[in-house]
């Protein structure tokens, strides 16, 4: 079984532990309730490279992604993102980390009393920034990168699935941040629009040369955009490796999910 | 057996206990924030706006249908033993360290809090509260803090514009329709009313105004489980404020009648 700790790029990945890394988890465990959400993650994601974090639907992969910003509280372990350990920051104190983590969040989170201008200038504007001018400099320079020219005016309600993607993430990079966090970026949009995200993606990578985390189930999405994959299985990352690992790989369950079967406990229950 | 009758009064007791202590601590953090923190002036407006702009036609109607009923109702009684001219006193009075932020904050609470809870509730299960956090904004700066200083400007203005709006229409029905002397009317009205009436009024409307923005802010804050959740925080915003101003008036009116005593001394 190609558990974590048999993998090269894995072993070679957490023996420097947070030391050079963008994001480091260690031990990472997190219960609601009676269940095991979390069982013991141990991650780490190097600066400039983009991470795809694959898995089952409810699996955990949204909320390991919240809690790397620290929007939940682990039940134990580490969480460290350029060498500061976030865990044990107050809410106020995580603010520092927040303005260099963007997230855009799988339902896009847009605020829906703001229009899309609004939406997006809110990070600046919330630092500081006041002059009109540069607000709306930068808002269309940020409209350009997502090609929504245009769309200044109009409120989030009346935005498409792929725009509202957009929007957020204009929203969550506007400020620069050095790395950005994506969940589900690709879900509930049609293949089109679902490609025309994935080369958005590459695309702010290559031109902001941020550290990325990708949450997806969507294989096209995580091969696309990813310089590794970790495979979430039970509450633990079962899998780490290079796409072409991923792809290689023999073990019957990465193989189940990268061919999407289902075993017959699946069925039955569905 | 006792362990289960334990368990069945003990369970609700901690839970009212944990829900009390954390409606609390919003209020310490609102505090500390609003002192420590930069206010967001246009967000504070909006609020003014919202919370005592838009409710004049209910506190107007509210004060004004109770100072006429009050009046109408005092009148009948005290009629009967000749005080009908004492009735201005009497509305006065009770309009000021009663009915006035009582009635007030209970429109207050169907018109305003429901709807604080509703948008916190529906910003909370929108994930919209996680999107404020993840930009480095703390909620309580920009969701409580300009809902909690707009309420407690806003609270006592729209309690003394309630009972102007009581003693006027109160006065006219008297005058009018209830052929009470005019000017025994005022002149009781003003000897039996002092400033502690009015100091007391305005200092219920000051506390109400806090009880309803936490409990509400609070509730939305809470909200989980998507529209049944927004709906549920919403209804249960509006109850427990109801009922924390009705059981609050009374022990304020008991205490503060110590401060402020009742009746011409």
């Amino acid at each position: 079984m190609p558990t974590q700790d048999r993998h090269p790029a894995f072993a070679e990945a957490t023996a420097g532990k947070h030391n050079g890394s963008m994001i480091a988890v260690h031990r990472l465990e997190k219960r609601i309730g009676d269940q095991e959400i979390l069982r013991g993650i141990e991650l780490d994601v190097a600066r400039g490279e983009t991470l795809a974090i694959i898995g089952r639907s409810g699996g955990g992969k949204s909320v390991l992604l919240k809690h790397l910003i620290g929007l939940m509280r682990p039940t134990a372990g580490e969480i460290w993102i350029e060498g500061q350990n976030i865990i044990e920051m107050s809410e106020r104190q995580l603010a520092s980390i927040r303005q260099k983590v963007g997230i855009l969040f799988q339902g896009s989170a847009l605020f829906d009393s703001m229009t899309v201008a609004e939406n997006i200038a809110f990070p600046l504007r919330e630092a500081g920034e006041r002059d009109p001018n540069v607000l709306r400099k930068r808002v269309s320079e940020m409209l350009e990168v997502m090609e929504l020219q245009g769309q200044e005016e109009k409120m989030p309600v009346n935005l498409s699935g792929g725009m509202k993607k957009r929007v957020g993430l204009a929203r969550s990079i506007i400020r620069q941040p050095s790395c950005i966090l994506y969940d589900e970026p690709t879900s509930g949009l049609d293949p089109v629009v679902s490609d025309s995200i994935n080369k958005l993606i590459r695309r702010l990578q290559r031109r902001l040369g941020v550290t990325s985390i990708v949450v997806t189930h969507d294989m096209k999405n995580a091969f696309h955009v990813a310089d590794r994959i970790a495979y979430l299985h039970d509450g633990r990352i079962y899998f780490h490796g290079t796409p072409d690992e991923l792809r290689a790989s023999t073990d019957e369950l990465v193989q189940d999910f990268l061919l999407g079967r289902s075993d017959d406990k699946v069925r039955v229950e569905s | 057996m006792f362990a289960r009758i334990f368990n069945a009064l003990g369970r609700p007791f901690v839970r009212f206990t944990q829900y009390l202590g954390e409606v609390v601590m919003l209020a310490a953090d609102t505090f500390q924030s609003l002192f420590t923190h930069r206010l967001r002036w246009k967000l504070f407006l909006n609020q003014v706006v919202e919370i005592g702009l838009l409710s004049q036609l209910v506190v107007v109607i509210t004060g004004g249908f109770t100072g006429a009923v009050f009046s109408a109702q005092t009148y009948f009684q005290f009629h009967k033993i000749g005080m009908g001219s004492a009735t201005g006193a009497v509305v006065s009075v009770a309009l000021m360290r009663e009915l006035g932020p009582v009635l007030t904050a209970l429109m207050v609470i169907g018109r305003v809090g429901a709807s604080m809870s509703a948008e916190i509730g529906t910003m909370k299960v929108t994930e919209q509260i996680d999107a404020l956090r993840a930009l480095a904004v703390y909620p309580t700066d920009y969701l409580v803090v300009p809902r909690a200083l707009a309420m407690m400007v806003s609270m006592p203005l729209l309690v003394a514009e309630c009972i102007a709006v009581g003693i006027a229409v109160g006065y006219f029905v008297a005058i009018s329709l209830l052929e009470i002397n005019g000017t025994y009317y005022m002149a009781n009205m003003v000897r039996w009313t002092r400033n502690r009436d009015i100091i007391m009024g305005l200092s219920k409307a000051f506390v109400f105004g806090i009880l309803i923005v936490f409990i509400s802010c609070h509730k939305g804050l809470t909200a989980r489980e998507g529209a049944v959740g927004v709906g549920r925080a919403t209804t249960e915003a509006v109850v427990n404020a109801s009922l924390a101003v009705l059981i609050s008036n009374f022990f304020l009116t008991m205490t503060l009648n110590i401060i402020y005593p009742a009746g011409y001394q």
